[in-house]
């Protein structure tokens, strides 16, 4: 079992994700004695009885004032069985993009809804941003439990449509858990609740503890996206000439034949390098240092990937955006594409279709993409670019989309064609 | 594998995976701009910061240079440790006086004493002066709840401030550190360090650390909570004994509010074991300045601190 375990929430404004995340951090006593007193000072100078925990993660003034959460707080903590790093997330439709932020890297999400008002619009849109950025399971909390009376029928009916609905998204059932809990009074948060004893499964932190996250890709092809060329010159290391990086996928031995992409150059690997030594092996997430058994011009940009299964070196491919600007996007706009560590120029040459995340249809040929929309665009760069699609690679198949003019991150790009993974094919 | 065995391999995975992490973000600065620069105090925090910068760019030199922002109230243990490292090494150390911007009356000093935030001003001049683009700081979202909000590329405009409602989205392990001229980025390889995690992997690379961060004996007096020491910056004022106690330092900021914690943990495994049983965040347990109000870290952020 991995000892680490990253997961985001999601979810609809209010539905209390900040509060289950103080709750978690209360519960597991990761929460120590001078940020209690804060919390509780802060919550009797607004006139609360009980602490709001929701104050231990909602850190910034803005967010104390107008009571929601507006970006992501990361939090770290550990029980005996797992380490956690969570990411709160807002849930308020303005911050959508912090949301992206904190679901980006998660290994699962927990998807609140306020039980009284059960699947909202937002919780729709999230579910189907967990779903194109692969997040791989989903929990679904069904909150405030405590306001409706500990009702099961209710419960089973939230539990029902979501099921469906994530169905339709691709997620399989044994994917996606709903649990009935109240992030305010602790119930099926930590401990077992006496107020739901028609609920049998597990608690969120029991649950969280044991599920099995996917390893990661070290099964993979190698792909190697190079940093930083690393030539010392000094007495001691007069002709060192080493590529570093951090294996994004598979695992590299020396000996392991390879290409340098886009050109197509094949070497062998000579040494896997760190300071603390030479590895026999390195997988995926290491840093590492690779030398190479021929003098090859090999910069910052280029891809150092398996000669066996290397991905396809292109100039136009088709990708999902996740649009995350309040500039629109319109076909023909000129783009920056960084894509492992290099940046290119490109054009998004069509705008083939909108995935409608209420409906889960496909809307074909939008005039347009706006904020928080998901789209699916053909790009054409102004050079070639080794890609590998999302769905295999995932850390060689993002990308960002790049604003030229003032820098800003417009989307998060998926190389492939996502939507038939997010059910919506069929209408197509 | 016994669970004990489980627990430390799991723990050793995770020191080596934020060690990747940190060293990725080291090589994303390099490659991608002009004139980074690594803030260096001497602390632990920047200490860990110049380690992981080495091993990123091993066997070469680290192509960066260091900036410390000198309030002028130092301990001396602190001050002969960072000339010794950067002596060691070669590297070249900028030195940016808040002395000289009170000298010259760009700044006067505060009626409490504290110069904590008079390194603003000198920061932001010195980052101008010598176009800085990319400024590496020890920031960890784990020390309070505003940096828990931080990125781990943090634009910031041309006054060195932080807007947090402008904060770029930080998608997977790609960092869009693209600016505008003037404007620079923060950089934190060590976001997701925590407290626990920083001395692991002390104990574990055998980092090289000024001494006080270990126990020893020092006179010692009672203010606002805290164990403070004499020093440049003043000392015991009427009514405030001086006693003798066994302390270590677990964070070292300015001298006129950092507080010391008693302890007799004189290695770093005893310091190990005294962070896991602490009840206390190490701000809450050694810095005035962040009791100053709710929202003290974020305000001085906002103007362009750390
Ligand atoms: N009765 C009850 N109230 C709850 C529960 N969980 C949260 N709340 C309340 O719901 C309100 C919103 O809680 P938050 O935790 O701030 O919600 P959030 O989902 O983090 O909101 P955003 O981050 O702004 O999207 C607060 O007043 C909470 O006290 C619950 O289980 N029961
Ligand atoms: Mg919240």
């Amino acid at each position: 079992m991995s000892s680490l375990l990253r997961l985001a929430t999601a979810g609809s404004v209010d539905d209390g994700k900040s509060t289950l995340v103080g709750r978690l951090l209360y519960d597991t006593k990761s929460v120590l004695a001078d940020q209690l007193d804060a919390v509780q000072r802060a919550s009797v100078d607004r006139g609360l009885s009980t602490p709001d925990l929701s104050l231990l993660v909602d850190g910034l003034r803005s967010e104390r004032e107008q009571g929601i959460t507006i970006d992501v707080a990361y939090r770290y903590f550990a029980t005996p069985k797992r380490s956690f790093v969570l990411a709160d997330t807002p849930g308020h439709v303005q911050y959508t993009r912090n949301t992206v932020t904190g679901a980006s890297t998660a290994q699962l999400a927990v998807l609140l809804v306020d039980a009284r008002k059960g699947v909202v619009e937002q919780t729709r849109r999230h579910a189907a941003v967990l779903a194109l950025l692969g997040v791989p399971r989903l929990v679904l909390a069904v909150n405030k439990v405590d306001l409706i009376g500990y009702d099961e029928a209710a419960f089973t009916v939230i539990a029902k449509e979501f099921a469906a609905h994530a169905s339709s998204l691709g997620y399989s059932e044994g994917s996606v858990l709903a649990i009935p809990v109240s992030a305010l009074v602790g119930d099926n948060v930590a401990t077992r609740s006496e107020n739901t004893p028609w609920y049998t499964g597990p608690t969120l932190l029991e649950h969280l503890e044991n599920v099995p996250v996917a390893p990661d890709p070290h099964e993979a092809p190698f792909r190697f996206p190079v940093q930083y060329v690393i030539r010392p010159r000094t007495p001691e290391y007069p002709d060192y000439r080493g590529y570093a990086g951090q294996i994004a996928a598979g695992t590299v031995r020396p000996g392991d034949e390879v290409v340098v992409l886009p050109r197509g150059l094949r070497t062998t690997v000579e040494r896997v390098d760190t300071p603390d030594g030479q590895l026999e092996e390195a997988g995926a997430g290491s840093s590492v240092t690779v030398l190479l058994a021929d003098d090859l011009d090999i910069a910052r940009g280029d891809l150092i990937a398996s000669a066996a299964d290397r991905p396809e070196v292109t100039d136009a491919f088709t990708a999902a955006l996740c649009w995350l600007s309040t500039k629109s996007l319109q076909p023909g706009a000129r783009v920056l594409v960084k894509h492992g560590a290099r940046t290119v120029q490109a054009m998004v040459e069509e705008l083939n279709s909108r995935f409608d995340e209420q409906a889960l249809s496909i809307v074909e040929g939008p005039d347009s993409l706006e904020l928080n929309e998901i789209g699916s665009v053909k790009l054409r760069l102004s050079e070639e670019i080794p890609v590998d699609d999302y769905a295999t690679s995932a850390r060689t198949g993002a990308f960002l989309v790049i604003d030229p003019k003032d820098g800003d991150t417009l989307a998060a790009g998926l190389v492939g064609e996502r939507f038939s993974a997010l059910g919506g094919s069929e209408q197509e | 594998m016994t669970t004990l065995e489980a627990a430390t391999d799991a723990a050793r995975d995770n020191l080596i995976a934020l060690e990747s992490e940190a060293v990725h973000i080291f090589r994303e600065v390099a490659g991608e701009f002009d004139r980074p620069v690594i803030l260096f105090s001497g602390g632990k925090d920047s200490t860990l910061l110049l380690h992981l910068a080495i091993k990123a760019f091993w066997p070469a030199p680290v192509p960066f240079p260091l900036l410390h922002v000198d309030t002028g109230h130092n301990f001396e243990e602190v001050i002969d440790f960072r000339d010794r490292v950067v002596e060691k090494y070669g590297l070249r150390l900028v030195v940016a006086h808040v002395q000289d911007w009170i000298d010259d009356g760009r700044l006067v000093e505060r009626p409490d004493g504290t110069r904590n935030p008079l390194q603003t001003q000198p920061l932001l001049d010195t980052i101008a002066e010598h176009k800085f683009d990319a400024v590496f700081g020890g920031g960890r979202r784990d020390e309070e709840r505003a940096r828990a909000k931080e990125r781990i590329f943090s634009l910031r405009n041309a006054f060195g401030q932080w807007d947090p409602r402008r904060q770029r989205p930080e998608l997977w392990n790609l960092y869009n550190g693209r600016h505008r001229p003037g404007e620079h980025v923060r950089v934190f390889p060590l976001s997701n360090w925590t407290e626990a995690d920083v001395w692991n992997y002390i104990a574990r690379e055998g980092v090289d650390l000024p001494s006080i961060y270990y126990a020893h004996k020092r006179k010692v007096y009672r203010r606002d909570g805290m164990w403070l020491t004499e020093g440049p910056w003043g000392g015991p004022r009427e009514g405030e004994k001086v006693e003798e106690l066994t302390v270590r330092y677990r964070t070292v900021g300015d001298g006129s509010c950092t507080g010391a914690v008693e302890s007799t943990a004189s290695t770093v495994e005893d310091v190990i074991a005294e962070v896991q049983a602490s009840r206390l965040t190490e701000r809450g347990a050694t810095r005035a300045d962040d009791r100053l109000s709710e929202a003290a870290m974020e305000d001085r952020k906002r103007e362009g601190y750390f």
